[in-house]
């Protein structure tokens, strides 16, 4: 609660050294990649040169369009499927939260329902939803929304929880309506902990995703590209390794898609409570 | 001095059940007038908070009556005849200073037109007219305290409690919001009720100081201040104020746990 002004200044700073840091640590990475195979004379199928896996994405494939296009265009496929999934499970794993925070005794009831849901692999699931649902976006977005709703849940439930007692004693001494103490004190008083399960959906979201590929019968998406790069890993390894590059583009992409909406809606947060700029 | 507005009667509190009982008051009656500014002091665990409580209707007590302006606390709840300051400022961090003290007026549906002006005279009241679009977090523990007064008194609420507002504070601070929340207390109408741990700020604030001592929490002593009024940081000097500091302090030592060294009169960290 008490806090001291010269947190202000914290924040220029950081941001601005963040992006730098990052780059330094792809070059280092890099620099071992490429120190290792030359050290230890690992054969190319191992990992490839970054220069193949860079050079992967200007290889022409087998309709004469360039892989960058190609993976361009599935990732964006994925990443739409990943945004419906997100956005769908982001409102689900909120209202659950909501209606377990209001009828306690329900919470006693279906969360351990919930928390078995997640321990069930994903890779076992679905190919089931793919088989029901068809296999356009729906069924990947149905997916993906599994995956995410469940962080939500927990920590929308942790952040109704714990909202200060003195905080609940005010609204009740002005005789609030539940409504207004949910809306006027619980709600925005949990919304950190809203945006801390977001960023863990945002990239459980394209996981599911592309999991929801993998089965039989998709055409599109990363899962797709994965699944057909790693049949042919030994004859041209730089296309699996592109292919998981772009993968992972996508979910940081919507970690910090989320990270920005939060600096926006959180604004009355100290710059230094913020451990994940950069 | 006219009738009762607080009227405490037979009032017990028992916590928890079976073995693990602890009874937080036994007892205990009480009554303060209109627009009186009584304080009730004791050592940590007497129950006073608990006693504030019930008052306000945020605990219920296990058994004895309370009357607030001839109501039940319930009832006088719903008819927001309570402003309350808490121990610390229970600012909600994401509303502007202005928007934290306006929330009050929101929550009973006043006008909307009503509230900016409202709240900006409150926050002048306490000093504070400069930091309206503030955060809570950009401001010292004293000024949020200040705003959470602000909040508590902006819609002129009948009876003002206030559990240990500057229990947290630092000694020149405290001493310097005891007169502030005099000057700004004179300008309403409010009857006060104040808890706190701290002799010296009881006697420069009140009309009248209630003793308590625990296990069980009951009122040992009643003192009645009859120091000049208006009081100003002169007060504090002045023999009588440490007479009456004096008596209130034997008060509390009458108490026998605290006589044998076993309960330490806090003050706070």
């Amino acid at each position: 609660m008490s806090a001291t002004a010269g947190r202000i200044i914290a924040e220029p700073r950081r941001s601005a050294r963040g992006p730098w840091l990052s780059l330094l640590l792809v070059a280092g990475v890099v620099a071992i990649w490429e120190g290792a195979k030359i050290l230890f004379n690992i054969p190319t199928f191992m990992p490839p040169h970054v220069h193949e896996i860079i050079g992967d994405f200007f290889r022409r494939g087998g309709s004469g369009e360039l892989w960058l296009f190609i993976m361009a265009y599935n990732a964006a496929y994925t990443a739409w499927e990943a945004l419906i999934g997100f956005v769908l499970g982001g409102i689900a794993g909120l209202l659950l939260a909501v209606t377990f925070a209001r009828w306690r005794l329900l919470e006693r009831g279906l969360l351990p329902y919930v928390i078995a849901s997640q321990t069930v692999p994903i890779l076992a699931i679905a190919p089931m939803v793919v088989v029901w649902l068809g296999t356009s976006w729906v069924s990947k977005a149905v997916i993906a929304a599994y995956l995410t709703f469940f962080p939500v849940t927990i920590n929308m439930l942790r952040g109704f929880h714990s909202v200060d007692r003195d905080a609940l004693a005010l609204m009740r001494s002005l005789a609030a309506a539940p409504r207004q103490i949910f809306f006027k004190l619980q709600f925005p008083a949990a919304l950190p902990y809203l945006f801390t399960a977001l960023r863990i959906s945002a990239t459980a979201s394209v996981i599911g995703a592309i999991v929801g590929e993998l089965p039989v019968g998709s055409r599109f998406g990363m899962g797709v590209v994965i699944i057909n790069a790693a049949q042919y890993y030994n004859w041209r390894p730089a296309n699996l390794w592109a292919a998981i590059l772009t993968s992972a583009a996508i979910g940081i992409g919507f970690f910090h898609a989320v990270a920005a909406v939060e600096r926006r809606v959180v604004r009355w947060r100290p710059a230094d409570a913020e451990p994940w700029q950069g | 001095m006219s009738a009762p507005i607080i009227e405490v009667r037979g009032v017990s509190k028992t916590f928890g059940r079976g073995a693990g009982t602890t009874q937080a008051l036994n007892e205990v009656s009480m009554s303060v007038a209109a627009g009186e500014f009584v304080s009730i002091i004791g050592p940590s665990g007497c129950g006073k908070s608990t006693l504030l409580r019930i008052v306000g209707d945020l605990v219920e007590p296990t058994s004895g009556t309370v009357t607030v302006k001839g109501k039940t606390p319930h009832q006088a709840r719903l008819d927001r005849d309570y402003g309350i300051v808490f121990q610390t400022p229970v600012l909600y961090e994401w509303r502007t200073v202005l928007r934290n003290v306006e929330l009050p007026l929101e929550i009973m549906g006043r006008p909307r037109a009503e509230w900016n002006g409202r709240a900006r005279d409150m926050l002048h009241l306490v000093g504070l007219g400069g930091f309206q679009q503030h955060y809570p977090w950009q401001l010292s523990g004293g000024m949020q305290q200040r705003v959470a007064i602000a909040r508590a008194l902006v819609f002129n609420p009948s009876i003002l409690l206030m559990d240990e507002p500057f229990g947290a504070l630092d000694e020149l601070t405290r001493e310097r919001l005891n007169l502030e929340l005099l000057s700004i207390w004179s300008q309403t109408s409010a009857t006060a009720l104040f808890i706190t741990h701290s002799i010296s700020e009881a006697v420069f604030l009140s009309n009248r100081v209630l003793v308590m001592s625990p296990r069980p929490g009951r009122i040992e002593r009643t003192v009645a201040i009859d120091l000049p009024q208006p009081r100003t940081a002169h007060t504090r000097a002045t023999p009588q104020f440490f007479e009456l500091v004096t008596h209130v302090r034997e008060g509390l030592r009458e108490d026998p746990a605290v006589a044998a060294g076993r309960v330490v009169i806090e003050e706070p960290a």
